[in-house]
């Protein structure tokens, strides 16, 4: 079976011990977390929980089933990629010895539609969104001029579309 | 609205759940409830450990179908409720555990008796609650006890921080409380349905493994109508004991590591399996490469992630067992007429183990030879809880029970010293008819203190203690497969159970003959106190037949060597 990247969506009540109760059946059930990312949605104290699997078509199944089964999980599913719009952002400070790497990142965040956000005498800092492959590329290119630090969110979601949920 | 302290409104709010009983130990935590109780029509059963407390209201719930209550304070007092807790869990009891907690303002600074309950049991509670404060009481409790009882049933939690309890509030009780994550869906898909019926009617050998989710519908009448009309013999998973009455023509027995060889054997040359409420669980179904690889199975269960969590199904079906029995039989009896199909013929291989075994007096008496016995003292209705272990594989295999929810046992768990406790709070919710917990000399001990709580609260039962001053199974284990190095498993005969016993105020005997046996229960059986009978059981006895570890369900074996 095809071990692979999963995106599952939950809306889940907003309140606290809810993203350890989510979490720990994780942990319970042997299933692994990539990454989650979660954030209000704006209503009726509702929130959407972001989650990235690895494992199979089987695993992931059961995943969902034990999602669904917790009393403060309102909703899930499954996310078809081909479906979805799928962003990441990832704040990366890049260490910039002199102003020639220096125009050289500025040129590299250009095109791949980053924002220089802060800038000090020997570093920038760059923000860029995308799917993970783009972020991925990105940090690879920079990766010659020495990077410093990186803060990436994880993996948020939606399904395209006109559909939406209704709690 | 009704003005009310938090600790008054859970009392109110247990009352409009229909509690009765609640099973506890009070503590600093939980003095303001206790407080209200001492005036209540509820009635408050003194256990002398949390973990007992737990055990009485999962029994009580398991006898009787309705949510058992039991309370705990806070810290060391919800500690001890866990493996009650994880044993109703794994068995889907419904239990609703009040733990008091410290107060709001000190959560979270290793306040004196503080624990984190809700994260200690998260991972085996249904669904838990900690009260943020009074007004959200009759809501909550409301939450509670419908999550606890409807789907698949399972133990929740409410933790009560202790100035929640004092705070007071205009209280409303609602009716209705809608809880937007929980919906359990009772009502099969006709379209599952329809293909079960196909599958069943085209079935050479079909054949039903019933598991504990048809007790808990209450699916037994169902089950036997579409045996019946099928032809179709019945296995049973330890949860399922009691989903039909044992002498039934079709009945096979226990499937699994200490199933029948009947049963374990139709298992597997079944063509079509129907599994019924039951989770496939390592026990059931030994090596998982060799349970029953050519068989189409329907499963049916109430919990949609049982189905595809162990076995690949072919069919499943998420509904109530009752409702989608009927209607599987509904939809066969519309097609033709059933073909007989020699499939019926059982082979009489436990039968005769069970008539090849001597009954001499060697000192001992045969464990075999008492289940039987046993059975003929008792009523149809009578109950019979076990420990865990030698004990509870004999019961489970060598007494025949008769009816639903009267055979009650830590199945998935496997939780020692569960059946006197669990005795304890089935005889609170059928006084009419006897109870009797078959304890091992291991078990018991871990529980013998609540012969306080029976004596001095008046709840009599009968324990049988196999006495076979072993850790029975463990060193049946290491007999067969350790080289007989009884490392840890030899309890040298401490204590004396008779004396014991007398020491709480119960009536302690000692079974010296199987003759007495019929006697000694018909005085326990009247007697107002609870009666242990000691059954001197040779170290060296053993369970079969058994399929060992790693096995499939054919490897059975039936001795030694």
């Amino acid at each position: 079976m095809m071990t692979d990247n999963h995106i599952i969506s939950i809306i889940v009540e907003h309140k606290p011990g809810v993203l350890y109760e989510v979490s720990n059946m994780f942990r319970r059930r042997n299933f692994n977390i990539e990454s989650i990312t979660v954030g209000s949605i704006g209503k009726e104290g509702l929130a959407r929980m972001t989650i990235t699997v690895r494992g199979d078509e089987d695993t992931v199944e059961q995943v969902t089933k034990q999602l669904h089964k917790l009393v403060d999980v309102v909703k899930v599913a499954k996310l078809d990629p081909e479906r979805s719009v799928v962003r990441e952002m990832a704040l990366v400070k890049v260490h910039v010895a002199n102003s020639n790497v220096r125009s050289d990142v500025i040129q590299y965040a250009n095109i791949f539609r980053g924002n220089v956000i802060d800038v000090s005498p020997d570093s920038l800092m760059i923000e860029i969104t995308g799917d993970s492959e783009k972020i991925n590329a990105f940090i690879q290119l920079i990766q010659a001029f020495g990077i410093k630090e990186i803060a990436r969110t994880g993996i948020t979601a939606l399904q395209r579309g006109g559909k939406a949920f209704r709690a | 609205m009704v003005k009310l302290t938090g600790a008054q409104a859970i009392v109110e709010a247990l009352k409009k759940e229909k509690t009765k009983y609640v099973f506890g130990i009070p503590g600093g935590s939980t003095l303001p409830i206790y407080d209200v109780f001492y005036d209540s029509d509820i009635r408050i059963i003194l256990a002398r450990h949390e973990q007992c407390a737990a055990h009485m209201a999962d029994g009580f719930a398991r006898a009787s179908g309705v949510p058992g209550v039991c309370m705990a304070t806070s810290g060391p007092g919800a500690t001890n409720f866990v493996t009650g807790i994880a044993t109703a869990y794994m068995d889907s009891s419904p239990v609703v555990a009040f733990t008091g907690q410290v107060s709001r303002k000190v959560i979270g600074k290793d306040a004196f008796q503080e624990a984190d309950v809700i994260g200690i049991t998260t991972p085996i509670t249904k669904h838990h609650f900690q009260l943020k404060n009074a007004l959200e009481i009759p809501k909550t409790i409301w939450m509670a006890f419908k999550i606890a009882s409807t789907g698949r049933p399972g133990p929740v939690l409410v933790d009560m921080p202790k100035d929640v309890q004092l705070e007071s509030g205009d209280m409303e009780f609602p009716e209705k409380v809608e809880i937007r994550g929980y919906s359990p869906n009772y009502d099969p898909h006709p379209v599952q349905v329809k293909r079960a019926v196909k599958l069943l009617m085209n079935a050479e050998r079909p054949l039903i493994i019933a598991g504990g989710g048809v007790i808990i519908s209450g699916a037994s009448a169902e089950l036997i109508k579409l045996a019946e009309l099928l032809l179709a013999p019945i296995a049973i998973t330890l949860m399922g004991k009691g989903c039909m009455p044992e002498d039934h023509p079709l009945f096979l027995g226990m499937t699994g590591m200490h199933g029948t060889p009947d049963s374990n054997k139709l298992v597997n040359e079944a063509d079509v399996i129907l599994a019924v409420g039951t989770r496939f669980s390592d026990r059931t179904t030994c090596k998982l490469e060799c349970f029953c690889p050519e068989a189409e199975i329907i499963h049916v269960d109430i919990d949609a992630a049982e189905v595809g969590k162990n076995v690949k199904v072919s069919l499943p079906i998420i509904a109530d067992a009752k409702i989608a029995l009927q209607q599987m039989y509904n939809g066969l009896l519309k097609k033709s007429k059933k073909k007989k199909s020699p499939w019926f013929k059982r082979t009489k291989e436990l039968t005769e183990y069970i008539e090849s075994q001597k009954y001499n007096d060697d000192g001992y008496i045969n464990p075999i030879k008492l289940m039987s016995q046993l059975r003929k003292t008792l009523s149809l209705n009578a109950i019979i809880t076990t420990d865990v272990g030698l004990n509870q594989m004999l019961a489970a295999l060598y007494f025949k029970v008769l009816k639903p929810r009267t055979f009650i046992s830590s199945g998935g768990l496997g939780t020692m010293g569960f059946g006197f406790p669990a005795a304890i709070g089935a005889k609170v919710a059928r006084p009419d008819v006897p109870v009797i917990a078959i304890a091992g000399d291991g078990s018991f001990l871990m529980t013998a203190q609540d012969l306080a709580c029976s004596t001095t609260e008046n709840i009599p039962v009968i324990v049988l203690v196999l006495d076979n001053k072993m850790l029975g199974m463990v060193a049946q284990w290491q007999r067969l497969f350790y080289n007989r190095r009884y490392s840890s498993t030899e309890l040298k005969g401490v204590p004396d159970f008779v004396k014991l016993s007398e020491a709480f105020g119960a009536e302690g005997v000692r079974l010296e003959s199987i003759k007495d046996l019929p006697i000694i229960m018909k005085r326990a059986v009247k007697s107002d106190v609870t009666t242990v009978i000691d059954v001197p059981v040779s170290p060296e006895a053993n369970v079969f037949p058994m399929v060992p570890a790693g096995a499939g369900l054919n490897d059975i074996m039936w001795g030694e060597g």
